[in-house]
């Protein structure tokens, strides 16, 4: 087991330093960052002198690995257009696109797996067209779109609920949470909403897959036959067996709830990681760009190691082995 | 039960009237980027600026209509042939932090101002030499004269010594620097608001500064400002009455917020001129199809390129009509008697002529293509600006020539259209003279340039156009103090380029502000977000 972790820890680093490098191939491309830090009457003199400051005018590869070298001290040096440390700035950041995820994976998880539970009992009912249909809206309907919906509907005509941002937020030592007060989850529901839905989706069409399968097993059959009650038989031993590929799927969505968090995060104005990243791209400010590549890898190799190990609690047929297969 | 429901009723109706009674009156302002930087000399940028100038003051500010007003200073002469100027500071000025404002604090945001990394430099000539006569007389000597000096000295801010001193924020940040500045995150001013919170990119704070010197036009308490990102989350965001003001309105979302029952748009001309330009420096085009020579150097295929723009369908089919037509590179506004020149006619017939006879025939018949050229642009840095850019390219289809569109964000635009590389041969832009004078034009777009834009001279003439002609006058300019005389010179250069065709002006873009109907707010053509005008009912 701890050779397992240690293991796929050596793995992560691989990971990382592979991405940073195609995260500082493609750098390049995305403009040059003094553009956005100057402004119109800067002499062409002062901002050949500003490149050189800020070392863009040396080779890729020493770019490149005085980045790695400082990563590796967790030094991410300073935003080119806020001038704050990056690794404040992501912190400062980090717990808003934390909360959201968690709030939105709750969401997808409550809401998806009893209506899929319910579509695969009752595939006919009416019920269960509605549910159908609207998991076709959540699967094909873009994030942006559904967010400004869903403000049209709840801010703008009803006037329930905040448009953008996080309010209600209380300080808790060095996070910030929206989750304790009655204005903070007013405005949290509709991006954790417009987040979730997609997910939402995917795990309902999966329990309901996954049920239709197993309430055809021979096991189901004979426990109808030995007369059990019909609650037992759904949750006890359909259900039941049903939630492996559910924790998966969970497990690895929760990576791309937080990654996608970029999209919702603009929509709603919500002060995380994601609209920053997005900000940043647009300033070209390479600092926060690549210091939030970095983590959202980290985040998740951590994820992808965490479903494993819950796999093997969930079903003790499988085994995680130390010894290399 | 019932009672006890009442009660709570009766309880909150109370609690809503004494709050009332008690209501202080809050603007919520939100626009579509961050405030960056809180240091008044860092960073050169409308907004930011304009933002910073509730808190700190210059020496001039200007008035609702852009003329110079005292601020800081009560008067100012001009002496010595326009070599020195003196400027009598007022005396009852405190800053937020109750230090007094006087000569010293001049002295020193002067030298503050002049240092490597500040963007404001460019407010003061370089030999310039700043000299305290008194503690509240202050002398700018100069080693040639300069009639404009104090034009933009609205936005070059005081700062104070002392505080500045204290909290080792003497000199602005650098971008390599590893630790924040102490001015970049605070704020300590004379102006009629101070900032009591500032969270980057979440939420900034101001609160009416009951010691200022003026006397307040306006009836706030407080400011709250919000950067909101995505136009029509901030369009519903003042739409359902979350915010006061919005900045901007996209041009598609107007008519929908003027027929709401809580918003109306404010809009007004700014100063910005929108254009379109040519290579006209390389002997060979970057990307075309003509090779061993640039088409861009004759001035009948630049004359055939303005006449096959039809403005005014861009005006009513792109702008929805938000945009004057411009006949030069700067305002009316800025300049008046620029309306003198007049623009090329929309001549789709002269324009073929023109191409004709400069030696482009149409190959393959009556409609065939003469060349092909790419044309730059950017996607997301002006009103409609990639929009322009395809309408550009259908109209000039029309006398044969195959654009080539790349509309881009402004990131890889200009790092590929501005200087050092200039690398475009047809590209879309904007000005606004950060001097507010038609000389800033003059210099930066229209005197010839160095190949990678060095030495100070047309830095943004990214077409390279040049006449020996207009450098002349635009030198002249620069040291004249008659202003009829220096008028003339300004408009004989301007129609110098007109007859040269340097560019193709297009408009100057109209300022759309979403306001809610309870709020009265000032638009400024510079687009500068001021509060010190509102009233809020």
């Amino acid at each position: 087991m701890l050779a397992f972790i240690i293991r796929r820890l050596g793995q992560a680093v691989l990971v990382l330093l592979t991405v940073s490098l195609i995260a500082f191939a493609l750098f390049r491309f995305v403009g040059d960052p003094t553009q956005q830090m100057v402004s119109q009457d800067t002499s062409v003199e002062e901002r050949m002198q500003i490149r050189k400051d800020l070392g863009l005018n040396d080779a890729i590869p020493i770019q490149f690995l005085r980045f790695v070298t400082n990563a590796a001290r967790f030094e991410f040096g300073i935003s080119y257009q806020n001038k704050q440390p990056v690794a404040k700035l992501i912190a400062e950041r980090f717990p808003a696109t934390m909360e959201l995820a968690l709030a939105s994976a709750v969401f997808a998880l409550l809401v998806g797996m009893p209506m899929g539970v319910y579509t695969g009992l009752y595939p006919t009912s009416i019920l269960s067209r509605l549910f159908q249909m609207i998991s076709l809206i959540g699967i094909s309907l873009p994030t942006f779109l559904i967010g400004i919906l869903l403000i049209f509907t709840f801010s703008v005509a009803l006037g329930w609920l905040p448009s953008f941002g996080r309010q209600g937020v209380v300080k808790l030592g060095s996070w910030t949470t929206s989750f304790l007060t009655i204005e903070g989850w007013r405005s949290l529901v509709m991006p954790a909403i417009t987040l979730g839905l997609f997910q939402m989706t995917l795990i309902m069409r999966l329990v309901r897959s996954e049920m239709l399968e197993v309430l055809r097993t021979d096991y189901i059959r004979f426990a109808r036959a030995r007369g059990l009650k019909p609650s037992a038989i759904h949750f006890r031993h359909a259900l039941k067996n049903t939630l492996i590929p559910v924790i998966t799927i969970t497990g690895l969505q929760l990576g791309s709830i937080i990654a996608f968090a970029i999209i919702t995060e603009t929509v709603f104005q919500w002060p995380g990681m994601g609209l920053m990243f997005l900000q940043a791209v647009q300033t070209v400010d390479i600092p926060i760009m690549s210091a939030y590549l970095l983590l959202v890898a980290t985040l998740y190799v951590l994820i992808n190691l965490a479903v494993d190990l819950l796999y093997s609690a969930v079903d003790p047929r499988i085994r995680i082995s130390g010894k290399v297969a | 039960m019932y009672k006890k429901h009442l009660a709570a009723t009766a309880l909150v109706a109370f609690a809503a009237t004494v709050s009332q009674a008690s209501a202080q009156q809050t603007l919520r302002y939100a626009f579509q980027g961050n405030l960056n930087t809180l240091d008044p000399h860092s960073l050169n940028e409308t907004t930011t600026l304009g933002l910073q100038g509730n808190v700190y003051e210059g020496l001039t500010a200007k008035d609702k209509g852009l003329k110079t007003i005292p601020g800081l200073a009560e008067r100012w002469e001009v002496l010595d042939g326009g070599l020195r100027w003196r400027f009598y500071l007022r005396k009852n000025v405190k800053f937020h932090n109750g230090n007094a404002f006087n000569a010293d604090d001049v002295v020193f945001t002067a030298a503050r101002t002049a240092a490597r990394n500040s963007q404001l430099s460019v407010r003061l000539p370089k030999d310039m030499e700043t000299v305290k006569v008194d503690e509240y007389t202050v002398d700018f000597k100069l080693k040639t004269p300069n009639p404009i000096l104090h034009f933009a000295w609205d936005t070059w801010y005081m700062m104070d010594k002392e505080w500045t001193e204290a909290n080792n924020a003497t000199q602005p940040s650098a971008p390599q620097d590893t630790t924040p500045g102490f001015a970049v995150l605070n704020a300590n001013g004379t102006g009629p608001f101070k900032i009591t919170e500032h969270q980057l990119g979440v939420r900034t704070t101001f609160e009416k500064n009951t010691g200022w010197w003026g006397k307040p036009e306006h009836n706030l308490d407080k400011i709250i400002f919000t950067p909101i990102t995505s136009a029509p989350t901030r369009v519903a965001a003042l739409l359902s009455g979350e915010v006061d003001v919005i900045d901007p309105v996209p041009l598609q979302d107007v008519a929908r917020i003027n027929a709401s029952a809580n918003a109306r748009v404010l809009e007004g001309p700014e100063v910005r001129t929108i254009y379109i330009s040519f290579d006209q420096m390389r002997p060979e085009l970057t990307a075309s199809s003509v090779k061993g020579k640039n088409p861009f150097k004759d001035v009948r295929v630049r004359k055939a390129f303005y006449q096959a723009v039809d403005i005014e369908g861009i005006k009513r089919q792109v702008m929805r009509n938000a945009s004057t037509t411009a006949a030069s590179l700067v305002s009316p506004l800025i300049f008046p008697q620029i309306s003198q020149i007049q623009r090329f006619p929309f001549d789709i017939a002269a324009a073929n002529k023109l191409m004709d006879e400069a030696g482009y025939p149409r190959v393959g018949g009556d409609t065939g293509t003469r060349f092909e050229v790419d044309l730059d642009c950017p996607n997301d840095r002006y009103v409609n600006d990639g929009p322009i850019c395809q309408a550009v390219t259908a109209m000039l289809s029309r006398i044969g020539i195959k654009i080539n569109l790349l509309a881009v964000p402004r990131a890889q635009y200009f790092a590929k259209a501005n200087s050092p590389v200039y690398n475009t041969p047809f590209y879309l832009l904007g000005w606004t003279p950060g001097t507010m004078d038609a000389h800033n034009v003059l210099n930066d777009l229209m005197m010839c340039r160095t190949a990678d834009g060095s030495g100070g001279k047309g830095q943004f003439n990214n077409g390279g156009y040049c006449n020996p002609k207009v450098d002349e006058l635009a030198n002249k300019v620069l040291v004249e103090v008659d202003t009829a005389k220096r008028d003339g010179m300004i408009l004989e250069a301007f129609k110098i380029l007109h007859e040269d065709v340097g560019y193709i002006p297009l408009h100057q873009q109209a300022l759309a502000w979403g306001v809610s109907k309870n709020v009265e707010i000032v638009q400024r053509a510079d687009n500068q977000p001021l509060f010190y005008w509102v009233q809020k009912k």
